[in-house]
């Protein structure tokens, strides 16, 4: 029978039938990470359980690391003893960990890839939300709870069921300034927060093949803002270049048999999706979100809606809410509206390729006056690469801070926060109320967008702006 | 045979996509043990910015103190993966959740811990609203039956997953259940490293 990548993937990691429709299926590399841990540690102490595959898991410190200085005390007392539990637990079990003072340290789904680990075909799972970035390799890939990180480490393996498959295929060529950002927040906003909800989605289409890798995961990292349990695209070239010598990737004796079973890997052409969505990828403008949920998003040059345009009483309520939370009045344009902190960072979107377009954008400009704005590297390898290549110093010379690896302004459990009333835009991937800090008012956008919100002062249509790309 | 699984008091929360920031903000997450979450319960709505209680929140309303039975709407539990956000529901003292839709990390995460959560349609999930715009409502919960029962005025059904059923009526360590299987993991694991030797 015809099947999805999806239903490939997972029938060939059925370890064993559970009860009912519960398969056991095996994990390929867990990842962990200080905040989700601890306590699944813990549990296992007080069972008596050991690590089965220590060789399978891997942890990183990026939640509630200082961006400022590479120091366990930086970010206060508690954020220390959590840190120092990460490695003491590493310790014992023999687990690989890149912690603060390692080169490649940064945040968990930035790493992964670029060290290898995350290969096609695998199922990847880590204590967090943004797991599903890894599905860009072809890959199941998912976030989990602490009670599941406890059962992986001490199984390798997780209890599951066969999720619904949700196509989701989007063709053309997009426009000049338009990036995989734009093309989520996009698809979001067609799809609402909850669309996805007991689906895989898989990307596909001609603008997906277009794709680079970095762009690839910063659209299967936000499927999980539209509900999906996992976002996944099928290898192909792309995939198998980048991987190619990376630390964790198959080896040279192992490469070609890898390349080989990696090629069988796609959704037959008479597979049957539970959902097929069409998306014409040229029409995607820039897009930027005004409310405090992801699918609360628009084109740039669109006005803000007001609550009376919804339909659903529901929709119009939260509608109603957002626009008092975020200051903004319906009918408003956001390329009206200033900006007091931009954030460029996060498992969204501090990869190389981000940066560089944020770059591009700022080039010999400054950044306005009494705009605060970051830049974090999503790790060690893009920080030294990107001043290797001299985008640190466009940043810094233009006004830009430019810090050491980790989720920073994302979610801010550090220092690096918004603060209440004041409006970021953010390269992250979660406008939720009080998400960057207490009463902060957060626009998603991409990489481009949120250096031009630094150098004008306000919001920009990119498409507006002369030699604008990526 | 009716058997209730729960029961109490109900704390109706008129939102749509409750998320997890909003259910435990950031900086409770730094603690590296699994109580104490109780304060932190929907922290930034539950108290105003100078640290009193914000009397405009539901869960502050008077004839809500006590309530162990949560009425919400769609998509509830989004966003982050925390387990946090479940513990500092079951801490505060509610058990069971009625919705019209749940994220999917944050499911498996409450039933993880023992709670029930239950899924209705919207109508019915409306007409339990305007039921509790009536005045405080205790309901029980028939979790063998799968009936909501409202008090003298009848009873809502509902579905759920077999294998999620059994595990919350027999209270099973779900890590133990995996273990018997741990000859078939052993077996994949020596197939695997024969078919896809790379993987380690
Ligand atoms: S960057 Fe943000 S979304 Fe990504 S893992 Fe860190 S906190 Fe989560």
């Amino acid at each position: 029978m015809a099947k999805t990548l999806y239903q490939k993937i997972y029938q060939s990691h059925v370890v064993g039938s559970l009860n009912g429709s519960t398969d056991l299926l095996f994990v390929d590399r867990h990842l962990i990470h200080e905040v989700t841990s601890p306590q699944a540690f813990a549990g296992l102490k007080q069972a008596g359980r050991p690590v089965r595959r220590a060789d399978l898991t891997f942890a990183t410190m990026d939640h509630n690391t200082s961006t400022q200085i590479r120091s366990y005390e930086a970010a206060g007392e508690t954020s220390r003893k959590q840190l120092e539990a990460l490695a003491a637990n590493c310790a014992e079990h023999g687990i690989k960990l890149l912690d603060l003072h390692h080169p490649d340290q940064g945040i968990v789904h930035v790493i992964g890839p670029e060290l290898g680990l995350t290969q096609p075909g695998m199922i990847i799972v880590c204590g967090d939300s943004h797991t599903s970035t890894h599905g860009a390799f072809g890959a199941i890939a998912f976030g989990i709870g602490t009670s599941e990180v406890e059962h992986v480490l001490a199984t390798q393996t997780l209890p599951q069921q066969l999720a619904k498959t949700l196509k989701i295929q989007i063709d053309g060529k997009l426009a000049n300034g338009v990036t995989p950002k734009d093309v989520i927040l996009a698809v979001i906003g067609q799809l609402g927060t909850a669309g996805g909800n007991g689906f895989v989605a898989e990307f596909c289409g001609d603008a997906i093949r277009a794709m680079s890798m970095e762009g690839r995961m910063t659209l299967c990292n936000m499927s999980i803002e539209m509900g999906a349990k996992a976002g996944l695209i099928a290898p192909d070239a792309t995939t198998f270049a980048y991987l190619q010598g990376k630390t964790y990737a198959p080896s040279s004796e192992h490469w070609d048999a890898a390349v080989t079973y990696w090629q069988g890997l796609y959704s037959d052409t008479d597979a049957v999706f539970d959902k097929v969505v069409l998306i014409d990828g040229s029409r995607i403008k820039p897009q930027i979100s005004w409310g405090t949920n992801p699918e609360q998003v628009i084109a740039i040059d669109q006005p803000i809606p007001s609550p009376d345009d919804f339909t659903d009483l529901i929709k119009a309520d939260a509608a109603r809410r957002a626009l008092a939370y975020m200051g903004l009045s319906a009918g408003q344009k956001l390329t009206d509206t200033k900006v007091d902190v931009v954030f460029i960072g996060s498992c969204t979107n501090s990869r190389i390729e981000d940066l560089r377009a944020a770059a591009a954008v700022v080039g010999s400009q400054k950044v306005a006056a009494g705009v605060r704005a970051l830049v974090v590297p999503g790790s060690g390898m893009v920080k030294r690469q990107a001043e290797a290549e001299g985008l640190a110093e466009v940043f810094k010379a233009a006004g830009f801070e430019w810090r050491e690896p980790g989720c920073s302004m994302c979610l801010g459990m550090n220092d690096d926060q918004v603060g209440a009333g004041e409006r970021c835009a953010s390269t992250s991937n979660r406008n939720f109320e009080g998400r960057q800090g207490r009463g902060s008012r957060t626009h998603l956008v991409s990489p481009a967008m949120a250096a031009a919100a630094a150098i004008a002062g306000k919001f920009v249509d990119l498409s507006n702006m002369q030699g604008a790309s990526a | 045979m009716s058997q209730i699984f729960a029961s109490g008091l109900v704390c109706p929360l008129d939102k749509n996509n409750v998320d997890t920031d909003q259910i435990i903000p950031k900086q409770f997450l730094t603690s590296v043990s699994r109580d104490g979450f109780a304060e932190a319960l929907f922290y930034d709505w539950r108290y105003q910015a100078d640290g009193s209680a914000n009397p405009d929140f539901v869960l502050n309303f008077p004839q809500y103190n006590g309530a162990s039975i949560l009425l919400t709407r769609a998509n509830f539990g989004c966003g982050s993966s925390r387990e946090h956000a479940p513990w500092a529901i079951q801490q505060y003292g509610f058990g069971v959740i009625i919705a019209e839709s749940f994220a999917d990390i944050f499911f498996n995460n409450s039933v993880n811990n023992g709670m029930l959560l239950i899924s209705l349609s919207g109508a019915n999930i409306e007409m339990l609203f305007n039921r509790s715009k009536q005045g405080p409502q205790q309901w029980q919960i028939d979790l063998a039956n799968q009936e909501i029962l409202l008090g003298n005025n009848g009873a809502v059904g509902f579905s759920i997953d077999p294998d999620v059923k059994q595990r919350l009526l027999s209270g099973l360590d779900f890590i133990g259940a995996s273990e018997t299987l741990n000859p078939q993991i052993a077996e994949f694991e020596q197939n695997r490293r024969q078919q896809l030797p790379w993987l380690g």
